[in-house]
């Protein structure tokens, strides 16, 4: 390398320069454009397929759960906890005051964003009905996203009575609100619809 | 070192190629009568360890690669027929789980040499950053070769992982979404692990290439950290002295590796990896792997809002931040002097942030709660401090030992012979 780098190009005055920048430019341009043009590809490629997509909703027949009890049901290959609660479990919920809430939002896909974390919109579906015995949440850990106890009979349900994080101790409330640990935000309401009385839509 | 080639090709075969494709040229430049400082001590072993442990888990991969599903419902099953039905495939796995956790030992003595020797400095910067470089892309090899096997461990540190990315403003659910390709991690996230898994050891070879030319071309540093004045007196070829340092340092190394492999295979691993991974059930404690702990540390410390910067996302900032503040390593360190051997206080402070790395490193290991937390954000800020305020402004005010004069110097007068035996000029 290097033994041939004596030919020199004694710098060409220039014939016609704006033709050849043009031309460079003109170059360069295309080129990035298809760049450009390979890469969105390359990328969207990994964005979710459209069979990942297409499971996007999942219906859940509720009939067999008691008051008192909860069930795990998969929705995007994610958990969504489905709580049926009793009355005195609503009446709890329902008398935490908003001022008490770490986050003060909804977080309810099925309401506008700045809704306030009151019990009552938390419970609300898509249909704008209200079915307070039913509480249905995505069951993913704001903090780092797991799958915190509490649903099955028998889990440590934490502080508050609700569910608990076991791997960085996040405690959420009977309308899954975060109360207390490193969680950042309340448990998300996916969008839902009831169907019947006893069967809901999820997605 | 830059320096006149040597090389005479012999046979007519030799000179043929020679005049086409000087490759052999190439290599006795490079590894046959290179010349290296003659006082490099064992902790310069480390980087040919380096070179033996990629190649070691290039070839184990590829084998595995070779019985291994990437498909979530398949995965842990065929992790499970290696081990049990494939010839050797348990020697396999076991060499090339066992392997990543030396591969990182054996990098970070690499790294602690480097620092303290003050390898990173004028004129080796871009052969240290290149080597930072080479870190970062280890860690994403094994934190996407962990995933693999789909145990719990694999499942749930991949989920906590990408939902630490999630945390970076604007680009961050972005990020998590490709790198998922779907709503959680699921098997398209497996999938494409498994590809880039594969891809990225090439693109470290690659960089370790750049890495090694880098370092060739200003010379190696040595523990005086004075450069070389005299080839004939200060240097002696690379072979055979150095192969043959090398290559011992390669065998006890290797020895020890071998006692892991054969006799606690599973010694560094997680019990929790044996169970086949459930998006529904969280393990009780969720650890990555010992040579992620220290960083995981630094993650979990920062559990107070920083101004208009969250927990989290500062927490993801100061984990970032931790290997970021190495690629400016060479122009924080403002002190003249390369070798910590003629700097006493800065050597103290050096002993201390080892300790300081461990410490973390423990601490990463235990819950995130009381006092671990406290002393995770001292250690912390020790860390950075070390980066960032120690080491700009030692120096400027310490007061270093006097160097000797030139390497030979520094070699006869530890060996005791008198300075009148060099050979005169």
């Amino acid at each position: 390398m290097g033994a041939d780098s004596g030919t020199q190009v004694t710098s060409a005055a220039t014939e016609e320069p704006s033709r050849r920048e043009f031309i460079h430019i003109f170059g360069a341009t295309i080129a990035g454009a298809a760049g450009v043009g390979a890469l969105v590809p390359l990328i969207d490629q990994m964005n979710p397929d459209a069979s990942v997509r297409a499971l996007s909703t999942k219906e859940v027949d509720l009939s067999a759960v008691e008051p008192g009890q909860a069930i795990k049901v998969m929705w995007q290959g994610k958990p969504v906890f489905i709580r049926r609660r009793t009355a005195e479990e609503i009446k709890m919920a329902e008398e935490v005051s908003v001022g008490d809430l770490k986050d003060a939002k909804a977080r309810n896909a099925n309401l506008p964003d700045d809704t306030p974390a009151t019990d009552d919109n938390r419970i609300t579906g898509g249909d704008a009905a209200k079915h307070p015995e039913w509480l249905i949440l995505v069951g993913v850990c704001t903090h780092l996203g797991c799958i915190p106890l509490g649903t099955a009979q028998g889990e440590v349900r934490g502080d508050y009575q609700g569910w608990f994080c076991p791997c960085h101790g996040s405690h959420y409330d009977l309308a899954g609100r975060i109360r207390k640990g490193p969680a950042p935000e309340n448990l998300p309401v996916p969008p839902y619809t009831f169907l019947s009385d006893t069967s809901i839509r999820i997605g | 070192m830059k320096h006149q080639s040597t090389y005479v090709p012999k046979t007519g075969v030799e000179r043929w190629l020679d005049r086409r494709l000087p490759i052999v040229r190439l290599a006795v430049d490079s590894f046959g009568d290179y010349p290296v400082p003659k006082n490099l001590n064992y902790w310069w072993t480390f980087g040919g360890i380096l070179m033996v442990f990629l190649v070691i888990q290039i070839v184990t991969g590829v084998v595995l690669a070779m019985h291994y599903t990437p498909h979530a419902s398949m995965a842990f099953a065929s992790v499970e027929h290696i081990m049990r039905d494939v010839n050797y495939g348990w020697l396999f796995r076991y060499v090339h789980a066992n392997g990543a956790s030396f591969f990182f030992l054996a990098v970070y003595i690499h790294m602690f040499r480097g620092l303290f020797y003050g390898s990173y400095k004028e004129p080796r910067e871009v052969s240290w950053i290149l080597g930072v470089v080479i870190f970062l892309l280890m860690m994403a090899t094994a934190f996407m070769g962990y995933v693999l096997p789909w145990g719990q461990m694999s499942f749930w540190g991949a989920t906590v992982i990408t939902n630490i990315l999630a945390a970076v403003p604007v680009v961050g659910e972005s990020i998590q979404q490709l790198l998922w390709g779907g709503p959680s991690v699921g098997n398209p996230t497996l999938n494409r692990f498994f590809s880039l898994h594969y891809l990225l050891p090439f693109a470290i070879f690659g960089v370790v290439i750049l890495h090694v030319w880098a370092f060739h071309v200003s010379g190696n540093n040595n523990p005086t950290g004075v450069p070389v004045k005299d080839v004939k007196k200060d240097t002696l070829p690379f072979t055979p002295y150095y192969t043959v340092k090398d290559g011992f340092a390669i065998a006890v190394y290797l020895t020890v590796f071998a006692v892991f492999v054969f006799f606690m295979p599973n010694v560094l691993g997680h019990p929790d990896n044996s169970i086949e991974a459930n998006p529904l059930s969280t393990p009780a404690h969720i650890v990555p792997e010992w040579y992620f702990l220290p960083f995981y540390a630094i993650l979990r410390a920062i559990t107070f809002n920083i101004g208009p910067i969250d927990s989290k996302l500062g927490g993801v900032i100061a984990m970032f931040g931790s290997i970021g503040v190495l690629f400016i390593l060479p122009w924080l360190d403002t002190s003249k002097v390369r070798s910590m051997r003629y700097r006493p206080t800065a050597q103290l402070w050096f002993f201390l942030f080892v300790a300081c790395c461990i410490g973390l490193g423990y601490l990463g290991s235990q819950p995130a709660e009381g006092v671990y937390v406290v002393w995770a954000q001292i250690l912390t800020a020790y860390y950075f401090a070390f980066f960032l305020i120690i080491l700009p402004l030692l120096g400027i005010i310490e007061k270093p030992k006097p160097l000797p004069k030139s390497i030979n110097e520094a070699v006869l007068k530890k060996s005791g012979a008198a300075p009148a035996l060099q050979p005169a000029e």
